[in-house]
């Protein structure tokens, strides 16, 4: 039985939730007796993907496909899905995925579970567990349909290499106009920069800062390292920063290794939104904020001391560690 | 333009999550439930279409007879009419094949849901539907404007946002952006009053079969205590980060 698993890509390269979502497909193989089949769309180094337990890969190069078309994608993998026989599909939690997965379940008549943060607790039943209550809880969900579709939690499961090898078939499936009845026009995104999505440490601003002008040093904090930049609801519907970088409950859900609160109280809102990340640092004058009560590390201090401190010893520790 | 709001009865963002009957069932026992956000903002967008570009507005929703306060304050927001489906929304496949009915038989050219609910955060209501009709699909929308037939969306991307031409019939995932907090509006009194009169049709589900069933569900681990770091050696933090954490 055949596994399908969409290896998504940016400019050519596998992005990290790619090679996350590989890694959980060879999992679900070795659980029901198959292997992984990819889908990879106009990328380079396909046969990389052997190292995360890929087997196949259908390789599918058109310009067409050069800007992600969520119908599109959709109709490439539905036609793979197709014509590989496949009864599980493994895709990542990006926001181009959460797009053109409910498509491909549509197409396919297949259940979607999204937010799965552990590989199957049964094959059969197929048993997974997802985040639920914007990760004020978990639910352990039953797929009964022939065909399932699991959507991995970014940072979640992890990303296993194997050292295995993966043969590289072309792939073509046949495309008309309808599929691209959504037409991009312009994309503005940051680059050189970490996202949200994809950052190991996010460094996160509230309204303890007292006043955009104040972001200067948040801004270092992430540069040192390396990190992307959040911030919490009132912050975003103040203005002081762009709402893309809302973080929390009704934004954007935050999976990082490290997430770094400034001057955050901690509602229980924001604090479901950056659950997921692996270790929470805050940093507030009020040793009562309920951050203290959510986070693994903490300072009771003024942000406007501590933080340019703690950017000084940052870059000696990454002067001595370099 | 004919519009369907897709509304989701929702616990409010603050509410604390329990579970009862085994871990089973989502304990609603003292939850106060509300539009959810998502769906918020997309009534919102569309009270603007009704009123700058006289659109006709009617909002939908798939539950039983508890969720009518939260359509009642649809209404009383300024949508024109409501549809409640009754059934419980037992996955999204299910909520999007009863919405589709509707749409279909209702000849609306542009549906708004939300991105996701805040409760069960399937994500996929708008795009299934929006494939079961054939419709056009833009997902995490922060804008939206139409013109005759000719619709241009923005979407929130990772890392920015992306420019989209499309036209109707489009279904919308929305989310914060489409209009901003401060545009959300609170019903009047007058708004209450006017929702009491207000046409509420309820619908019998049609049959689908199920794909998904949650089957238990769990609170995260508490938390244990917080390390407390001196604001005065701070370079102790830098030391936990690397050492004990092996986060940096």
């Amino acid at each position: 039985m055949s596994v399908l698993v969409y290896t998504e890509s940016d400019k050519g390269k596998f992005k990290k939730n790619a090679l996350e979502a590989a890694s959980y497909a060879h999992k679900v193989a070795q659980e029901v007796g198959g292997s992984v089949t990819a889908v990879t769309i106009n990328t380079e180094d396909d046969a990389t993907l052997g190292n995360y337990g890929v087997s196949k890969v259908l390789k599918v190069s058109n310009g067409q496909l050069d800007t992600f078309n969520a119908k599109a994608y959709a109709n490439v993998l539905t036609q793979a899905a197709q014509a590989d026989g496949a009864k599980v599909i493994i895709v990542s939690s990006s926001a181009d995925t959460k797009f053109l997965a409910p498509i491909l379940a549509a197409k396919l008549s297949a259940g979607y579970v999204p937010n799965v943060v552990a590989a199957p607790e049964s094959t059969s039943p197929f048993v997974v567990k997802r985040t639920a209550f914007s990760n004020k809880g978990f639910a352990h969900t039953e797929i009964s349909s022939d065909v399932k579709i699991i959507g991995v939690s970014n940072n979640a499961y992890g990303i296993h290499e194997n050292g295995g090898s993966a043969n590289v078939e072309d792939f073509s499936p046949s495309l008309s106009g309808a599929d691209f009845a959504v037409k991009s026009i312009e994309v503005d995104k940051v680059v050189g920069k970490a996202t949200i999505a994809d950052a190991d440490i996010v460094v996160s601003g509230g309204r303890g800062l007292k006043g955009p002008e104040n972001w200067g040093m948040v801004e270092e904090l992430a540069d040192v390292l390396g990190a992307a930049t959040a911030c919490s609801k009132p912050v975003s519907d103040l203005g002081w920063r762009p709402h893309g970088e809302h973080v929390g409950q009704t934004g954007k859900p935050v999976a990082s290794n490290l997430y770094i609160a400034i001057g955050i109280s901690g509602a229980i809102q924001h604090l479901a939104g950056v659950s997921a990340s692996k270790t929470k640092v805050v940093i507030n004058n009020d040793p009562e904020a309920p951050f203290f009560k959510a986070a693994d590390y903490g300072i009771v201090g003024d942000a406007f001391e501590v933080v340019p401190k703690l950017i000084e010893k940052l870059k000696e520790f990454k002067a001595q560690n370099a | 333009m004919k519009i369907l709001v897709c509304i989701s009865n929702v616990p409010d963002t603050t509410s604390k999550i329990n579970f009862t009957e085994g871990d089973t069932k989502f304990d609603t026992n003292g939850v106060q439930f509300v539009i959810n956000p998502n769906d918020e903002f997309g009534l919102t967008r569309a009270m603007w279409f009704k009123e700058k570009q006289s659109a006709t507005v009617h909002v939908a929703t798939v539950g039983g007879p508890q969720t009518e306060p939260t359509i009642r304050k649809a209404l009383a927001i300024g949508a024109d009419e409501a549809i409640r489906v009754n059934a419980e929304p037992t996955d999204g496949f299910f909520v999007a094949t009863q919405l589709a009915e509707i749409v279909k038989t209702g000849g609306y050219n542009l549906v708004i849901a939300g991105r996701e609910s805040i409760d069960y955060n399937g994500g996929m209501v708008p795009g299934i539907l929006a494939t079961l009709l054939d419709m056009n699909f833009v997902n995490t929308c922060i804008g939206l404007e139409v013109d005759g037939t000719n619709a241009t969306a923005t979407r929130e991307i990772d890392g920015g946002k992306e420019k989209l031409s499309t036209s109707l019939p489009l279904v919308i995932g929305g989310q914060k952006g489409l209009v901003q907090e401060s545009d959300l509006r609170i019903p009047n009194m007058r708004g209450i009053m006017m929702a009491r009169k207000k046409v509420l049709n309820v619908v019998e589900p049609v049959d689908v079969v199920k794909h998904t069933q949650d089957q238990k569900f769990e609170k995260p681990t508490p938390k244990g205590q917080v390390k407390l770091v001196d604001a005065e050696n701070v370079g102790e933090l830098v030391e936990l980060l690397h050492n004990e954490a092996k986060v940096i």
